[in-house]
């Protein structure tokens, strides 16, 4: 790994020693390590209930919402840790967006004060701001020309695959420098799966994304690096090519082959 | 081979769905016929109100027995204005004066409050709604009408008089038992309700929804603003409806506290009366036919007054809960 770091991009987040715990017992992830390469699709796999939510969550101070998950070690965003108690998490929120499994537009909003709503929040109310920056985040999330005629009627009449496009268009119209992405193509339908998969694409030219996902193809389409996580540890990262053709730890091996056989 | 005839036997004595039948048959009669009675009874209720009015309607018209303003047994004259605006402001000022607290302990207790404190104040909430109408009013007699009268509406009319006369009629002069007393007490005793529904309507806000928020960076309060109370918002309604028609419909507190004075115009610091507190107040001396008929027509219009507002307030709940399965 020492040689490839030279060639390696710029880091944009990177862990150091981070371990979550719930209710001061059960190590959600334990001393994970790993940095995130800007512009870059990092990908988390592993089976179900090895801490892919519990270490994504951590990267945006999401953990804070639960009084029962303690957090331990550093996440730096840029060489900064956001653990660091001089940093507001509500900053660090707004650089790092996520997106969630299932679709989660507010559903009495409109179309327009969904992907407006972090913008509002910080006050921006000049109509004229507020309507570019709603039609690049809708374009960005290729939904543009769906919705371009209803831009206020509410989000929740979207269909499934609209609303998960919606999420993401909202998360980008605050210019995140990350994106966390857990799941999100897990309720959806194939050809939404295949937009957003394209999406992510596009979108890596300017954020830097970080997707979990149970699905192995997916993440060997859209990804460039792969963390393999099996009972809250990191097992193995490396180039996705790389851990799907050529994995070093036994382990990965044989999730592999478990997972494709 | 021999075990062949075990399993059957086995299965055999589990009795088979078709003999099981008549059991469901008897049981869902029950149901049918209990439930049929209660419909029954609600609707008997209603009728036999009517009916009992029917001497009242007949002398002075459905809609004028409604708009008279003079509710005199004496003279024969019977008019329900009086009490529909006593019931009207106590319950909407009621209303109002518990609102915003009510509505600011259901988001403290369901959102800010570490657990132990929530319980708290939760428990305590649930205590007030306990205590009996008659003791809250009983309270309000000795203790409170006084203390406010003394404390607050003595100086404030006094000061009226002197510096803002045009303020004295709506003011009145200061009685022991009073419109004001009687609607800070409706409040109170319905604080309760409101904190329950609304902190049950805030609680049925999905956790994904103010991730959401968190997620955009949002602070604590604007968690509150962008995702939960626009959530919970039509809960929030029915909530405060359910409220309402039981400030409408509270009789014993009300009717001790407000000074039972059936003529207007009335003012805020004099008595006044509501369409149960009249009620309660003159049942006994009820003896001429039209006075018992003109107050069975009072209680009449609080219960259609009290089951419109139930109905509203039940379809607001059902639209929330269509609403928060589509998304
Ligand atoms: N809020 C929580 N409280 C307690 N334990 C949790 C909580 N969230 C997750 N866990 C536990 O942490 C472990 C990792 O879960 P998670 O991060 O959701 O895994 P994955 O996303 O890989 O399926 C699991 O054992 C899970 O039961
Ligand atoms: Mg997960």
């Amino acid at each position: 790994m020492s040689s490839e770091k030279q060639t390696n991009p710029e880091i944009r987040m990177e862990t150091l020693g981070l371990t979550v715990t719930y209710n001061k017992t059960v190590q959600g992830v334990k001393g994970v390590s790993m940095p995130m390469y800007n512009n870059k699709v990092t990908a988390f796999i592993g089976p179900s209930g090895c801490g892919k939510t519990t270490f994504l969550r951590s990267l945006n101070r999401m953990h804070d919402l639960l009084p029962e998950a303690e957090v331990e070690g550093k996440a730096l965003l840029d060489g900064e840790d956001i653990y660091d108690p001089r940093i507001d998490p509500v900053v660090i929120r707004r650089k790092i967006g996520m997106v969630f499994q299932k679709p989660t537009p507010f559903p009495t909003r409109s179309i327009y004060d969904n992907v407006a709503a972090g913008l509002q929040l910080v006050g921006i109310k000049k109509k004229d701001v507020l309507d570019g920056v709603v039609e690049r985040a809708l374009r960005d999330a290729a939904l543009w020309d769906e919705v371009k005629d209803r831009l206020r009627s509410p989000g929740g009449s979207l269909s499934g695959g609209q609303q998960q496009r919606l999420s993401i268009a909202r998360a980008l119209a605050v210019e995140p420098e990350v994106i966390l992405m857990d799941e999100p193509t897990s309720s959806l339908d194939p050809m939404s799966t295949t937009k957003i998969e394209e999406l992510i694409q596009e979108l890596k030219k300017q954020v830097t994304i970080v997707i979990v996902t149970h699905n192995m193809q997916q993440a060997q389409r859209v990804s460039d690096y792969t963390a393999f996580f099996y009972v809250g540890e990191l097992v193995e990262f490396s180039p996705t090519s790389v851990l799907f053709n050529n994995p070093t730890e036994e382990r990965t091996k044989e999730y592999l082959q478990g997972a494709f056989s | 081979m021999a075990d062949i005839p075990v399993t059957l036997s086995r299965a055999q004595q589990i009795t088979p769905a078709r003999y099981r039948a008549p059991g469901d048959l008897v049981f869902k009669i029950i149901i049918l016929v209990l439930s049929s009675v209660v419909i029954a009874l609600a609707f008997a209720m209603a009728i036999i109100l009517w009916y009992e009015a029917r001497p009242t309607f007949q002398a002075f018209g459905f809609l004028s027995f409604l708009t008279e303003t003079t509710w005199d047994p004496v003279a024969a004259v019977h008019g329900t204005w009086p009490f529909i605006m006593g019931t009207l402001i106590t319950s909407f000022g009621a209303l109002l004066l518990s609102l915003l607290p009510a509505l600011g302990v259901a988001i403290f207790v369901s959102e800010y409050a570490p657990k132990w404190v929530a319980n708290i104040i939760n428990y305590t909430v649930d205590l007030l709604a306990a205590i009996p109408s008659v003791v809250v009013g009983l309270w309000g007699v000795f203790i409170f009408a006084p203390f406010m009268r003394d404390t607050f509406y003595m100086p404030i009319y006094l000061w009226a008089v002197e510096n803002a006369p045009w303020l004295e009629p709506i003011l009145g002069a200061p009685s022991s038992y009073n419109l004001a007393t009687a609607t800070i007490i409706l409040a109170l005793m319905i604080v309760p309700y409101t904190v329950a529904l609304s902190r049950d309507a805030i609680r049925l806000v999905p956790r994904e929804q103010k991730e959401a928020a968190w997620a955009l960076g949002a602070t604590r309060w604007e968690v509150m603003r962008v995702a939960v109370l626009p959530y919970a918002r039509s809960g929030i309604v029915a909530g405060v409806l359910l409220s309402l028609a039981r400030a409408l419909g509270e009789t014993m507190a009300v009717a001790m506290l407000i000074g039972n004075r059936n003529r207007m115009p009335f003012s805020l610091f004099g008595p006044a009366a509501t369409m149960p507190s009249v009620i309660i107040n003159e049942f006994r001396e009820a003896v001429e036919t039209l006075h018992y008929t003109s107050l069975m027509a009072v209680g009449f219009y609080l219960f259609i007054l009290t089951i419109g507002i139930n109905l509203i307030a039940s379809y607001v709940q059902r639209k929330l809960t269509q609403q928060r399965k589509s998304p």
